[in-house]
């Protein structure tokens, strides 16, 4: 449970129960009120106060969307080859193995099928906690053995991004995972099957940049960032200070490249709505 | 020409430009064998300074301010150019360039990124980097070749889309994203090919070939030595290491499976011959044209498809 931040110096005396063991309240990210727990997990995740969304990963993901027990996990421990042998300040391989360590995932994204309200799908969730939720290899290749799926199987796909762009460390194999995941994409559109894209907080760079925004329909969670080139960088650029909301979901959507933002709490039943719609 | 010598050139040029001199008392039979003397000298060190380049010093050479730009290319390799301006939707954007015209006797679209020479001309190209509008404006030609079954050709040289306000209000990742799927399923021939900086999606947003081939002297990657080096060194100062790390250049890629083939550059760089290395593309490009033409519409989507899926590392 890595995905909040815990945040016991800021909890004011009056809302600690003693009977509650430490590191079960926390702090909302967008308007402090303080949560329990169990509470939080009740409502999506979502800031009872503020409808804040907290960041939440794959697991939270598959929890919130699937018929208990129906979602089959594939290619669970696939995990990069480190093509560069890269270093940097660290080796990353070792970079690899400690982040599998600390998150118990074995890259940035989970696949698989499971049934939502009884309707099949294949299913791609990342997860921002491995290493910024950065696609390289694995994240490439797992997405488009995800849409294989969809094309092979006729079922809707439904990708959740949660990136910070393409990694880094696997230099042009981790750009070419951009043309292997929009090329698999162009024969799942030829099938006419339906694609839903959903953007979480933040989507950048080449996640953005390929199919995250290739969905037939793309929604994305409340108040996320989404863009390609990331706020420091343009603010750089232009020399400027960059204008309140920009490259927020409600911005993104403002200037058409998003079809709705969905709440959490409606997620389900607005994926649901949306397949049959076009089924 | 004097403020766009490298570190690593400096030796030669000015033992050229000494010979250049001495060539003035040519009449003279002593300085005859000694001009000899420094030409050998002179191509000794040319090779060994050429066969040693690092990374980095690949880069440079890449961003060299004299090489040859697409429009370069365009009117050393063919005919009849007819550039095509707008995006039909906003705006035409001078980073990137295209239009119609004849290489020998194939008629081909050609596209490209455009750098600028100079401050003004920078200023007008956007540097190379293109916005939304430019991917847009690719995006339209290449229909247009599809349409009148002409054969694409790119040519990449970007430091990359340009991460601007306006850019990110009118969808550059979207724009960019689009390319990449509707380069995917175009029914007609692809042929890519990095002519200076591949730098990342800007650079693969017209990227995406049945065949893709690197000047000798280019790079393509995810990232800018420089980008890489502040974000995982948090300092600016690494780029040489960032570079090394990277593995970007055109040795590299044909390494990694990425590219098809490595386009031989005249030895110095392709600045030091615009024509000698505009032959040699268009010899490249009318080969592969030849190629692919035989292929139907259906095989070169199937064969963009499995170009594309083999690439990457992982272990099951
Ligand atoms: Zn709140």
């Amino acid at each position: 449970m890595g995905w909040f931040k815990r945040s016991k110096q800021n909890i004011s005396p009056d809302s600690i129960k003693t009977d509650i063991p430490d590191g079960q309240w926390i702090k909302c990210n967008s308007c402090g009120e303080i949560i329990h727990i169990k509470q939080l997990e009740l409502n999506h995740w979502v800031c009872l106060k503020c409808d804040y969304h907290f960041r939440i990963g794959s697991e939270e993901y598959i929890a919130l969307l699937f018929d208990k027990g129906s979602f089959k996990e594939y290619d669970k421990k696939m995990k990069s080859g480190d093509p560069l042998e890269f270093t940097d300040t660290k080796k990353y391989n070792d970079r690899i193995n400690a982040t599998i360590k600390k998150t118990g995932l074995y890259d940035a994204v989970r696949t698989g099928i499971g049934k939502i309200n009884d309707i099949k799908v294949s299913f791609a969730c990342m997860d921002f906690k491995f290493i910024g939720g950065s696609m390289g290899s694995v994240v490439g290749e797992k997405i488009a053995r995800a849409i294989d799926r969809a094309y092979e199987q006729k079922i809707p796909l439904i990708i959740i991004s949660q990136s910070g762009g393409a990694r880094m460390m696997e230099g042009a194999f981790s750009l070419m995972q951009m043309a292997k995941t929009s090329t698999r994409l162009a024969r799942l559109d030829e099938a006419k099957i339906p694609y839903i894209s959903i953007m979480t907080d933040p989507t950048t760079g080449g996640t953005t940049a390929s199919y995250a925004m290739l969905g037939d329909f793309n929604l994305a969670e409340p108040k996320a960032l989404i863009g390609f080139a990331g706020p420091r960088v343009i603010k750089q650029t232009i020399g400027k200070d960059l204008p309140e909301g920009f490259q927020k979901s409600e911005f993104v959507e403002e200037h058409g490249f998003i079809d709705f933002i969905v709440h959490r709490k409606e997620l389900k039943q607005k994926l649901t709505k949306l397949i049959d719609l076009v089924s | 020409m004097a403020n766009n010598i490298l570190d690593f050139e400096k030796p030669i040029i000015e033992l050229e430009k000494k010979i250049e001199e001495m060539r003035k008392y040519e009449d003279n039979l002593d300085i005859n064998d000694e001009i000899k003397n420094l030409e050998e000298k002179v191509t000794k060190l040319k090779n060994s300074v050429y066969e040693n380049l690092t990374r980095w010093q690949r880069v440079q050479l890449a961003r060299h301010p004299e090489r040859p730009y697409t429009l370069d290319y365009i009117y050393m390799m063919t005919d009849e150019f007819i550039e095509l301006h707008g995006d039909r939707y906003y705006k035409d954007d001078k980073a990137i360039v295209g239009g119609f015209t004849k290489m020998d006797d194939e008629k081909v679209m050609i596209i490209g990124h455009q750098k600028g020479r100079d401050t003004k001309s920078n200023l007008y190209r956007n540097f190379g980097m293109p916005n939304p509008e430019g991917y847009r404006k690719a995006l339209r030609l290449m229909k247009l070749a599809e349409k009148f079954n002409k054969p694409v050709i790119t040519l990449l040289d970007t430091p990359g889309a340009f991460p601007g306000l306006e850019a990110e209000e009118n969808g550059q990742a979207e724009a960019i994203a689009r390319n990449l799927f509707e380069m995917a399923r175009l029914q007609v021939p692809i042929i890519v090919v990095v002519i200076g900086e591949g730098a990342s999606g800007g650079a693969l947003g017209i990227g995406v070939g049945n065949t893709v081939m690197m000047l000798q002297n280019t790079w393509y990657s995810v990232i800018s030595p420089e980008s890489c080096s502040s974000i995982l060194w948090r300092s600016w100062d690494y780029k040489e290491q960032a570079a090394e790390a990277l593995k970007l250049t055109a040795p590299d890629l044909l390494e990694q499976g990425i590219i098809d083939k490595i386009i031989p550059e005249p030895i110095g760089g392709a600045h030091r011959d615009h024509k000698k290395i505009a032959a040699a593309l268009k010899t490249e490009l009318l080969a592969e044209i030849a190629v692919l033409k035989k292929m139907k519409p259906e095989k070169l989507v199937q064969h963009r498809l499995e170009k594309f899926g083999k690439m990457g590392i992982y272990n099951e």
